[in-house]
């Protein structure tokens, strides 16, 4: 997982990497969660494939299925590059996720791209959450767009900054808490 | 076997905004109101606080405020001749739970509907012809004007503290309001809330096209007021957090900052949370609800709560489920055309645009749910249909609803979605992206209705609603339109990029578009064509009166909640003036 996280948020001038900046202990945290359990979710039969426009439609929860998706998708880069996920050179990595968000990877009885989507989605997610989630260390993604994050307290503000730039030092809930 | 409870005088089932302002005002003419309500009760000061409520992924990824699936949803197919499947987890529409409902986290945009909105099929026959109107196209007229609704508008208005311009008092037009609207009565409660830079750049080139300009009404007080409840309302904070959450100044009205402050100290009234109602006992000879049964989630018990009156004021889905499963009015049937209940289901047909200005600063991250510019010229009959192939419009907004972290970054067409160049676009368009959305009416189609699943069953074992919808060629043309105009205002705009987003052909129910559901109990002149009278009361069931959006005949180019408040009060005002004194049908088919 923090190969997965690291080729689709490289270390670069705009910030650390996805794993230095804590989304895979993020997804590893939302997995566990209730969310990640499945609440609110409904999960009764019978199930059908459905068409694309009908969403998701499996019995697994988000757990579940990620997991189910990790197993698949090393079991498909062994047969096609020999080796597990963690276990490619950086440029496999990218052409290996590359395929999987096009659903060309050929996982066995499971969609690649599916996949994809909940790895890329959780880990823009961790990324960009706030920090108490585990993940956007240091505010790191915060710094890297000028987002302020809170209090976020900006009537007095708005006229003040017209087309010019506002920015401060962000702040997490983490920091009021 | 279900404990059988002492009689009040009224209840409400549900408790957001509709039901909120019947239990305010049926329990200020003196009667006992009991609100039941399936989600947990939710209090400003106490659960919506800084810092927690600052929290993108809880609120607006994980939907802390919204429906919880696990105890019911509803089945999706595009069309009747599918097999419908379960929405596992909502997405395109966003239902609120708990008390408030989906009031709390809306986005507060407030409208009014056209004077000819009221008679769209009356309007379109003497415009264009009634030939011109489509076999397949089921719109009707409300059973009442602009101008008998109007009052009520502005009670909502002020219950609310809306913040805008008026553009017609009185029948004069006023420059720099929405010229297009009806006539008001009274200027809106507060001052437009501020725009934006994006906003002031979309109104400046609106307006050297020749259109009409001007900001968006918000039930969002830009400073604080004093409601005529006596309920004070914070001024807006433009914080950024508002779509999906809660306010916690206030600014955004809600029941909960409203309503209920004063409601809950009323001694008539009484609010029973986590209580799911799963059944209306309808006595179809008496034609009557005599009670309704519950399961309090709280002690597992079933109880039959009887009730005089019963205000059926929970979202449109259940609203016509509760009718369904009770066999009150002829359920739709499409292919003959006959039936009433879950007929002329709409839904709000929304499509927008993303434009770049690599020259301007935006500071996207501040900005409240509905703050925006718009123009009005081409919704509803403001403009010439002749010769366009579609009924209906819609206003266009450049809304600046502020860019959270992790849902609001758009960068151009065609970007990878990760690695440094996905970085590099990311940090180089974060401060100069502007968006667009037109609100596109969804005239009623013979084929978009609701009814019973006949598979899948919630946690009670009552069938789920089955939505059938898909939006027939008019709506895709009218979309087409809108979106061509708001393609001009923005190369108007001189942007450095932009890009267009038309809908698909088929209606998706996963990424989110609008929570403007409407239809299934509509409103009409007689029991033939409609579920619920002009006071919104069954035509099957005389002490029943049936709240919210799913009593408009079809959806125009407007958010909905401001018309949902404002026959609210209307309805209020019909029960306590006429009903109360001789109950009975107030009006006979």
């Amino acid at each position: 997982m923090v190969a997965a996280v690291d080729a689709l948020i490289p270390a670069d001038e705009f910030s650390p990497s996805g794993s230095d900046c804590g989304c895979a202990v993020y997804i590893d945290r939302q997995l566990a969660s209730a969310w990640g359990g499945g609440a609110k979710m409904y999960r009764g039969g019978p199930y059908f494939k459905g068409k694309p426009e009908q969403g998701y439609q499996l019995p697994l929860t988000p757990a579940e299925f990620f997991v189910a998706g990790l197993a698949a998708a090393n079991e498909w880069t062994r047969k096609t590059y020999g080796a597990d996920f963690e276990r490619l050179s950086q440029d496999k990595r990218v052409e290996a996720l590359k395929a999987m968000e096009d659903g060309k990877a050929e996982f066995n009885n499971f969609s690649s791209r599916a996949f994809f989507a909940r790895l890329h989605a959780m880990t823009i997610e961790g990324f960009f959450a706030d920090p108490i989630y585990g993940g956007n260390r240091n505010m790191a993604s915060w710094r890297m767009l000028g987002y302020p994050g809170l209090p976020a307290t900006y009537a007095r503000l708005i006229d003040q900054y017209r087309d010019k730039r506002y920015t401060a030092e962000p702040q997490s809930i983490a920091d009021f808490s | 076997m279900a404990t059988r409870l002492k009689e009040v005088d009224a209840i409400t089932v549900g408790l957001g905004w509709t039901g909120a302002i019947l239990a305010r005002e049926l329990t200020k003419t003196g009667l006992n109101v009991v609100s039941l309500e399936r989600g947990p009760d939710r209090v400003p000061g106490q659960d919506f606080v800084l810092p927690s409520v600052r929290d993108e992924l809880r609120y607006a990824q994980r939907l802390e405020l919204m429906w919880d699936n696990s105890i019911d949803t509803l089945t999706f197919r595009n069309f009747s001749n599918e097999q419908a499947l379960p929405i596992r987890r909502i997405g395109a529409f966003l239902p609120g739970e708990g008390v408030g409902g989906s009031g709390i986290h809306w986005g507060a945009l407030h409208w009014r509907y056209l004077p000819p909105d009221f008679r769209i099929r009356s309007a379109l026959a003497e415009r264009y012809g009634a030939g011109a109107i489509p076999a397949d196209m089921t719109i009707q007229d409300w059973p009442l004007s602009y101008d008998e609704l109007e009052p009520f508008y502005d009670r909502f208005d002020k219950t609310c503290g809306t913040s805008g311009k008026a553009g017609n008092l009185r029948g004069q037009k006023v420059d720099g309001g929405n010229v297009f609207e009806g006539p008001r009565k009274d200027e809106y409660p507060n001052a437009p809330i501020k725009s934006s830079n994006a906003g002031l750049m979309f109104a400046a080139a609106a307006k050297s096209l020749g259109y009409h300009p001007f900001p968006a009404p918000v039930a969002i007080a830009s400073t604080a007021y004093a409601n005529p409840d006596g309920v004070t309302l914070g001024g807006c904070e433009y914080c950024g957090f508002c779509n999906r959450i809660a306010c916690e100044t206030n600014a955004k009205a809600s029941p909960n900052s409203a309503i209920l402050p004063t409601l809950r100290l009323e001694p008539k009234f009484e609010m029973r949370t986590r209580c799911f109602v799963t059944k209306l006992n309808y006595d179809s000879s008496a034609k009557r609800v005599v009670s309704v049964a519950y399961t309090d989630m709280r002690d597992g018990q079933e109880y039959e709560q009887p009730a005089e009156i019963v205000i059926l004021s929970s979202y449109v889905f259940s609203n016509v489920q509760h009718l369904l499963l009770a066999g009150i009015g002829e359920p739709y049937n499409p292919v003959s055309g006959k039936g009433v209940v879950g007929k002329n289901y709409a839904y709000q047909f929304e499509a927008g645009a993303s434009a770049f200005f690599e020259d301007k600063e935006l500071n996207p991250f501040w900005g409240s749910a509905g703050m925006g510019v718009c123009i009005d010229d081409f919704n509803g009959e403001n403009f010439d249909h002749g010769g366009l192939g579609f009924f209906g419009g819609g206003y266009l907004i450049c809304n600046s609803a502020a860019a959270p972290p992790i849902a609001g970054r758009d960068v151009p067409r065609g970007t990878p979605q990760w690695g440094s160049e996905w970085k590099r676009a990311t940090v180089k368009w974060y401060h100069h992206a502007a968006r667009f959305n037109t609100q596109g009416s969804v005239y009623a189609n013979r084929m978009n209705y609701m009814d019973l699943d006949p598979a899948y069953k919630d946690v009670f074992g009552r069938p789920l609603i089955r939505l059938s919808y898909n939006p027939p060629d008019n709506e895709f043309k009218m979309s087409s339109y809108l979106l061509g105009k708001v393609e001009d205002i923005i190369k108007a705009m001189n942007p450095t990029h932009y890009d267009m987003h038309p809908r698909p052909k088929t209606f998706t129910i996963v990424p989110y578009q609008s929570t403007h559901n409407t239809g299934g109990t509509i409103m009409g002149s007689d029991p033939k064509s409609s579920v619920v009278n002009r006071y919104l009361q069954s035509w099957s069931a005389h002490n029943l009166f049936v709240q919210g959006a799913s009593v408009f005949p079809q959806q125009h180019g407007y958010n909905p909640t401001g018309t949902v408040g404002a026959l609210a009060y209307w309805s209020a005002q019909a029960i306590t003036g006429s009903y109360l004194k001789n109950p009975g049908p107030l009006l006979h088919a």
